[in-house]
C-alpha cells in the first residue's frame, strides 16, 4: 500500500508537470483529490490494515496529499502568470504616443506676471488696494500736490470726461484715498489700469496697467524706501539683480527718485538692449511729500511715507522678451497660449 | 535739453573725463543723461586736402583729375564731377577706405579708366548745410576757409565738428538747468569744481533808450518783469564759427547774427529773448496788456490768429506784435534790413503762457521754458549778455541804458534747516556742516537757522526739498539699504481671494485670459444690437477722445469679447474659449462718478463649444464660487442672442447674468463665421450670493434607494420645471436628480418629447423601504401630472 501511495505521488507530479491550462490542473486535482479520487479510493482501504501498519501508512497519505495539494497550488499559481504575462503582453501600449489632456486654460500675462508682483509685496507684509478708474481732478491731481496748470499735467496727456472727471492717469490717486480711509500704519500696493492720450503704437497704448504702492508709519525713512524696492528688485529678478536709485522729480513725492536695475546682459556697460545706458528703468519713488500727508490728514510731523509706482507691461514685455505692446490687447490665442 | 560740451568749458572744467562718465555722474546727481553723441562721429578718414593740380579728365567733358596733398608725402589722384573746384583749395577729402554721414563707404575705384584714391566732399555729404557755413555753396564742393589749417588734418578739427552733445532730461521742476549755466552750475557741485559764471559787461554804448521807446506794463500779475535794451546800426550778417557750432550741437539751426543771439542767451541763460524790430514799433512804445476782444495776430508762422482777453500780448501803440512768451507777430522778426532792434527779456506768469499756447495749440521753444515759471532775476543778465554779444559780433551798436520795468517779488524765501528731521527722514547721519556745505555750494544763503534759497531755485519750497538737495550731493547710492520696520498682515481681501478663485475656476476649464479696452466706440452698442432706447447707451463719455473706437467707457463688455473672438476667428484659430474679469462703467444719476463693477465675461466658438458646453462652465464656475440656486430661464427677444438659445441667469431673485448663444446677425457683423457664445456675470453680484460655508455631514449609513423615470411631456415644457416638481414632491429623501436622456422623434407624438430622470432617495436615520419610495414616486408622477406629464409606457 506503501508503495500505491509512493506511486500516486509520482503520478500526480509528472501529471501536474504536464499540465498547461487550468482546466487540466483542475482535473488532475479531482482525479487524484477529489471524493473519487485516487487517494481517496486508497485511503478507504486503511481499515484493512493492521495497527502497526496503519499509523505508517496514515502518514505517508497525508504527506502526499498535501504534497499533491501544494503542486496543484503551486502549478495554479505559475499557469495563471504565464496568462496574465501573455495578456500584459498582448496590452503593450506606444507610450510614445500623445496624452490625452484635459483643457487647461492660461492666464494673460500681464496677470501672470502681476499675481507674482503681489505675491512678492504679500511676502513684505502689504494688502492690496483698488480704487476708480473714472476718478476726480482732486485724487488724480490736486490731492497729489500737481495743482491746475501744474507743467507736470502736460506730461500726462489726460482724457477728460467733464472738467472735474476724468480717467485716471496714474495709480497714485489710490494713495490718496488710502490715506483718507486708513490711519498708519499703512503698507498696500494698488495694481490697475491708467489711461493717457498716447496713439497706439508698439510702445504706447492709451490704457496700460500701473503698479502703486505706499508705506506710511512713524519713522519710515528713505533707506527703508531702498531697502523695500531693493528686495522687491531681487525677488522678481533674481538674487544677483543689480539696482540703483538716482534722482527724480514727481510733484507728490520728495526727495524722489527713479530705480533702474543693471542691464543683465552687459552688466551696465551699455549695449543694445539698454540702448548703451547700461541701466534700465523700472520704477519711480520717492518719500511722500510732507503736503500729500497733510492733505490727507496724517501729521508730517509724526509720520512718514514713501510710494513708488511701475508700469506693468514693461515689465511684462521685458521679461518675455515681447517688442511690442498691441500684443496684450489683441489676444491672438497664439500669443496667449505662449505663456 | 541739448548741452555742448565745448560751451559747458566756457563755465567749469569737468576735468579729463570721458562723456560716459560725465554722464553717469550727472545722472547720478539728478540731471538725468538720455545719451551723448560726439558729432562727426560717422566721419572717418576724412582729412583737409589742399588741390595741387587739377587738369580735365582726358576722357570726360565734366569731370577733373585732381592731385591732393593729404599730408603724407606724395600727393594723392582724385576724380571730381565738381566745377566750383581750384588749384590752391583746401577742400574736405574722403580718403580711400573712408567713411561719410549715413553709413557711405569711400574706396578707391576708376571713373572712365582713370584712377581715383578717394572723394572731396560737399557740405551734405558731411551731413552740413549753408546754415552751419553760410560762405560754402550747396552744390559743389565745400571749398574750406578755415584759418590755420593744414593738409592732412582730421576733418573734424579743421571745422570745429569735434563737439560731444550730451542729451539730458530736464525735469519739471528745473526749468533752471534748461540752460548750459545751469548745468554748468550741477556740474561744479557734481565734480567739486569752481564755477566761473562770468558777468556779462557792455562796453560801450550810444545814445539813451529813453530817447526811442516807453515800455508800459498793464498786467503785471501776468508779466512780473519786462527788460529791454536796444542796439542801432545793425550789421545783419552770418554768426561766427564758434557760435554756430554751439547752436547746431545745441539742435538750433544758425539764421543770422542777430537771431543767433537771442538764441544763444536763450540756450545760455534759460532766458527765452525776442529782438523787435523798432522799425514796427509804433509810437515808439511796447505795452503789455492783456488782448482785447476778438482782436488778432498774424503770427511769425504766417498763422492768423484770434486771441481772446486772458491772453497777454506784447503791443505797440496801435496793435499787438507778438503773444506774450509764445511767439511773435508777423512784423516783429528781424528782416535783411533792420537797423535798429528791441531785445526784449521779459518774465511771464508760467500758468498764463502754458494755457494761451495749448489754447492757440503753439506750443514753442519759449513757451516750453516761461511756462515752468522763470526767475524774474535773470531777464537783465540776459539781456546784457545780448548787448555783450552784439558788441562782440560787431552787429550793431549798443544804445546804452536799460528799461526795466520789475513788478516781480523780491521777497526771500526762507526754508527752516531741520538736520535731525533730514536724517532721520533719509536715514542717514550727515553733520549739520556737511549740509550746509552742499547747500552753500547750490548757491544757497546760511542764515543761522534758516536757508535762503538763490532766486533760480523757485522749486526749493520746504523742508523735504532741502532733504533732497542734501540727499543728492551726498548721493542717493550711499543712502544706506533698510527693512521696514514693524509688522504687518499682507493679505488678500475676501473679495480679491474670490476673484482668484473665479480665475483659476475658469483656466482649469480650459478658458484663456483675455485683457481688452475699458473704452470702445458708441457704435459697438449697435454693432450688438442694442434697442436705440436701452439703458446700456448711457454712459461715460471721454471728451477729448483719441478716435471714435476709445470714446466711451464701456457698459457691457460683450462687445469686447466679441471683439476678441472675431479677432481669433480671423486670424485663423480654429476654436477659442476666452475669459476677462473686466470692469463696466455705468453712470449713476446724481453721482460725480460712475458705478465702476467687474464682470465675468466668457465667450467661444469652434469645434466643442456649444450652448450646453458654456453653461456648464458656468455652473463649474458657481459651483466652485459657491453660489448656489441660480435658475435660468429663457429670453428670446434680447437682440445680441438668438431667440432660442439664450437665458438671464437669476440667483436668489438678484440678476447675476446672461448667457447664450450670439445672434448671427452678430456674428455677421463681427465677420465671425461659426457659432459662437458669450456668457457674462456680474461679480459682486456672485460675491453676494455665495452660501455660507456649512459644517462637516457625516458620510452616509444607509443605503440609498434609487428610482428611474421615463415620461412624456410637450415639448416645449422646460425640463427645469420639471425637475422643479420632482424636488418638491420627494421632498427632504431626495439626494440626488439626475436627467439622463431627452429624447424626440419617431417613438414619440409629434410636439412632445421623451425625458428620463434618475433620482436618489436617502434617509439619513434609517434605510429607506421600497414603500417609500414607491410613495415618493407616486407623489412625484402626481404632481407631474398637473404639468401634463405622463410616464412613459
Amino acid at each position: 500500500m506503501l508503495n500505491a501511495l509512493q506511486q500516486i505521488r509520482q503520478q500526480a507530479a509528472d501529471a501536474l508537470a504536464q499540465a498547461g491550462d487550468l482546466k487540466a490542473l483542475d482535473d488532475l486535482r479531482v482525479k487524484y483529490l477529489g471524493k473519487k479520487g485516487e487517494l481517496t479510493v486508497i485511503l478507504k482501504q486503511m481499515g484493512k490494515l493492521s495497527a502497526e501498519e496503519r499509523p505508517k501508512v496514515g502518514q505517508l497519505a497525508n504527506e502526499v496529499r498535501s504534497g499533491i495539494e501544494a503542486l496543484v497550488e503551486e502549478r495554479t499559481a505559475a499557469v495563471k502568470a504565464a496568462l496574465l504575462d501573455q495578456k500584459l503582453a498582448l496590452e503593450k501600449l506606444d507610450v510614445t504616443m500623445p496624452g490625452r489632456a484635459a483643457p487647461l486654460g492660461k492666464l494673460h500675462p500681464l496677470t501672470k506676471v502681476l499675481e507674482e508682483v503681489k505675491e512678492i509685496f504679500l511676502g513684505m507684509g502689504f494688502s492690496v488696494a483698488e480704487g476708480p478708474e473714472v476718478e476726480t481732478d482732486y485724487y488724480n491731481f490736486e490731492a497729489l500736490n500737481i495743482p491746475k496748470d501744474h507743467p507736470a499735467r502736460d506730461t500726462q496727456d489726460t482724457f477728460y470726461i467733464s472738467d472735474n472727471v476724468l480717467l485716471r492717469t496714474q495709480t497714485s490717486p489710490v494713495q490718496v484715498r488710502t490715506m483718507e480711509k486708513q490711519k498708519p500704519p499703512i503698507r498696500v500696493i494698488a495694481p490697475g489700469r491708467v489711461y493717457r492720450s498716447d496713439a497706439v503704437d508698439a510702445t504706447h497704448s492709451p490704457l496700460f496697467h500701473q503698479i502703486e504702492g505706499l508705506v506710511v508709519d512713524r519713522g519710515v525713512t528713505m533707506a527703508d524706501l531702498k531697502g523695500t524696492l531693493e528686495m522687491f528688485a531681487k525677488r522678481l529678478y533674481g538674487e544677483e539683480a543689480v539696482v540703483r536709485f538716482r534722482p527724480h522729480h514727481f510733484p507728490f513725492t520728495e526727495p524722489s527718485a527713479e530705480m533702474d536695475f543693471q542691464c543683465f546682459a552687459c552688466h551696465g556697460e551699455g549695449c543694445r538692449l539698454c540702448k548703451g545706458e547700461g541701466w534700465i528703468e523700472i520704477l519711480g519713488c520717492g518719500m511722500v511729500h510732507p503736503k500729500v500727508l497733510s492733505i490727507c490728514n496724517i501729521d508730517p510731523e509724526e509720520y512718514s511715507g514713501f510710494a513708488f509706482g511701475m508700469g506693468l507691461e514693461r515689465i511684462v514685455m521685458r521679461r518675455y522678451g515681447i517688442d511690442d505692446l498691441r500684443l496684450f490687447y489683441e489676444n491672438d490665442l497664439r500669443f496667449l497660449n505662449q505663456f | 535739453m541739448n548741452l555742448s560740451m565745448k560751451w559747458l568749458a566756457d563755465y567749469v572744467d569737468v576735468g579729463n573725463i570721458t562723456p560716459h562718465e560725465f554722464s553717469e555722474a550727472m545722472t547720478m546727481s539728478g540731471s538725468k543723461v538720455e545719451g551723448w553723441e560726439r558729432e562727426g562721429a560717422e566721419i572717418k578718414n576724412v582729412v583737409v586736402g589742399r588741390v595741387d593740380e587739377i587738369v580735365r579728365h582726358p576722357d570726360s567733358d565734366h569731370m577733373f583729375v585732381t592731385q591732393v596733398d593729404v599730408g603724407a608725402g606724395a600727393p594723392v589722384q582724385i576724380v571730381t564731377g565738381a566745377q566750383n573746384v581750384r588749384q590752391g583749395d583746401y577742400v574736405p577729402t574722403a580718403l580711400h577706405d573712408s567713411w561719410l554721414p549715413g553709413g557711405v563707404h569711400i574706396k578707391k575705384g576708376k571713373l572712365r579708366g582713370v584712377e581715383s584714391c578717394g572723394m572731396l566732399c560737399s557740405l551734405s555729404e558731411l551731413g552740413l548745410t549753408t546754415h552751419d557755413f553760410p560762405y560754402a555753396v550747396e552744390d559743389g564742393i565745400f571749398i574750406l576757409e578755415e584759418p590755420d589749417i593744414k593738409p592732412g588734418q582730421d576733418i573734424q578739427s579743421a571745422i570745429g565738428l569735434d563737439d560731444v552733445c550730451v542729451e539730458f532730461e530736464i525735469t519739471s521742476n528745473r526749468p533752471d538747468c534748461l540752460s548750459v549755466t545751469g548745468l554748468a552750475r550741477e556740474a561744479a557741485v557734481t565734480f567739486g569744481k569752481p564755477l566761473d559764471l562770468k558777468a556779462p559787461a557792455v562796453k560801450a554804448t550810444v545814445d539813451d533808450i529813453k530817447n526811442h521807446l516807453s515800455i508800459e506794463v498793464l498786467a503785471p500779475a501776468l508779466c512780473p518783469r519786462y527788460t529791454a535794451r536796444m542796439v542801432k546800426n545793425i550789421k545783419i550778417a552770418p554768426s561766427p564759427r564758434w557760435m554756430r557750432e554751439r547752436l547746431r550741437a545745441s539742435g538750433v539751426r544758425p539764421i543770422n547774427n542777430i537771431v543767433d543771439i537771442t538764441n544763444y542767451v536763450m540756450l545760455e541763460y534759460g532766458q527765452p529773448m525776442h529782438a523787435f524790430d523798432y522799425k514796427y514799433v509804433e509810437g515808439g512804445k511796447i505795452v503789455v496788456r492783456n488782448a482785447k476782444p476778438g482782436e488778432t495776430i498774424m503770427t511769425l508762422d504766417g498763422v492768423d490768429r484770434v486771441l481772446s482777453p486772458e491772453m497777454l500780448v506784447i503791443a505797440d501803440a496801435k496793435k499787438p506784435s507778438a503773444v506774450a512768451g509764445v511767439m511773435g507777430g508777423e512784423y516783429s522778426g528781424i528782416m535783411d534790413d533792420t537797423n535798429m532792434i528791441v531785445f526784449e527779456s521779459a518774465c511771464f506768469n508760467g500758468p498764463s503762457v502754458r494755457t494761451t499756447a495749448k489754447k492757440l495749440g503753439m506750443r514753442t521753444e519759449a513757451s516750453g521754458r516761461f511756462e515752468k515759471q522763470l526767475d524774474p532775476a535773470t531777464t537783465i543778465p540776459a539781456v546784457e549778455r545780448a548787448c555783450e554779444l552784439v558788441e562782440l559780433l560787431g552787429a550793431g551798436e549798443v544804445v546804452g541804458g536799460m528799461i526795466d520795468v520789475d513788478n516781480s517779488d523780491h521777497a526771500e524765501r526762507r526754508i527752516k534747516l531741520e538736520p535731525d528731521w533730514i536724517n532721520s527722514f533719509l536715514g542717514i547721519k550727515v553733520p549739520v556742516e556737511e549740509m550746509h556745505r552742499i547747500l552753500t555750494r547750490l548757491e544757497c544763503r546760511i542764515d543761522g537757522e534758516f536757508v535762503i534759497p538763490p532766486t533760480f531755485r523757485a522749486d526749493l519750497a520746504h523742508k523735504a526739498d532741502l532733504a533732497e538737495e542734501v540727499a543728492r550731493f551726498y548721493g542717493y547710492d550711499k543712502i544706506p539699504v533698510t527693512a521696514i520696520r514693524g509688522t504687518a498682515n499682507g493679505r488678500y481681501t475676501p473679495i480679491q481671494k474670490f476673484e482668484q478663485l473665479l480665475g483659476r475656476t475658469l483656466l482649469a476649464q480650459g478658458l484663456y485670459e483675455v485683457a481688452t479696452y475699458s473704452f470702445i466706440s458708441p457704435k459697438y452698442y449697435d454693432k450688438i444690437g442694442l434697442p436705440a432706447d436701452s439703458d446700456y447707451r448711457k454712459c461715460v463719455v471721454i471728451q477729448n477722445p483719441l478716435g471714435e473706437d476709445t470714446s466711451v467707457m464701456r457698459t457691457t463688455t460683450v462687445p469686447s469679447m466679441l471683439e476678441v473672438l472675431s479677432r481669433n476667428y480671423n486670424n485663423r484659430n480654429k476654436a477659442a474659449a476666452l475669459y476677462e474679469i473686466g470692469n463696466v462703467y455705468l453712470p449713476v444719476e446724481g453721482r460725480e462718478l460712475p458705478d465702476e463693477r467687474a464682470c465675468v465675461t466668457i465667450g467661444a466658438y469652434g469645434e466643442g463649444h456649444d450652448f450646453f458646453t458654456l453653461k456648464g462652465v458656468v455652473e463649474t464656475l458657481l459651483s466652485a464660487a459657491g453660489v448656489e440656486g441660480a435658475e435660468y430661464a429663457a429670453v428670446s427677444d434680447d437682440p445680441t442672442y438668438h431667440p432660442g438659445r439664450c437665458a438671464v441667469i437669476t440667483v436668489n431673485g438678484q440678476k447675476l447674468g446672461m448667457i447664450g448663444e450670439v445672434h448671427p446677425a452678430i456674428c455677421q457683423n463681427y465677420q465671425i463665421g461659426a457659432r459662437a457664445y458669450v456668457a457674462c456675470l456680474d461679480e459682486a453680484v456672485l460675491f453676494e450670493n455665495v452660501a455660507p460655508e456649512r459644517g462637516y455631514k457625516p458620510l452616509p449609513r444607509f443605503p440609498a434607494a434609487t428610482r428611474d423615470l421615463a415620461l412624456i411631456c410637450d415639448d416645449e415644457l422646460p425640463v427645469a420645471a420639471l425637475e422643479k416638481a420632482i424636488r418638491e414632491a420627494v421632498g427632504k429623501v431626495l439626494e440626488e436628480v439626475s436627467l439622463f436622456d431627452v429624447y424626440r422623434g419617431e417613438q414619440v407624438a409629434e410636439g412632445k418629447k421623451s425625458v428620463a430622470y434618475s433620482l436618489t432617495m436617502r434617509a439619513d436615520d434609517r434605510t429607506l423601504t421600497d414603500e417609500e419610495a414607491d410613495a415618493a414616486i407616486k407623489r412625484v408622477l402626481k404632481s407631474l401630472a398637473n404639468l401634463g406629464v405622463e410616464i412613459r409606457s
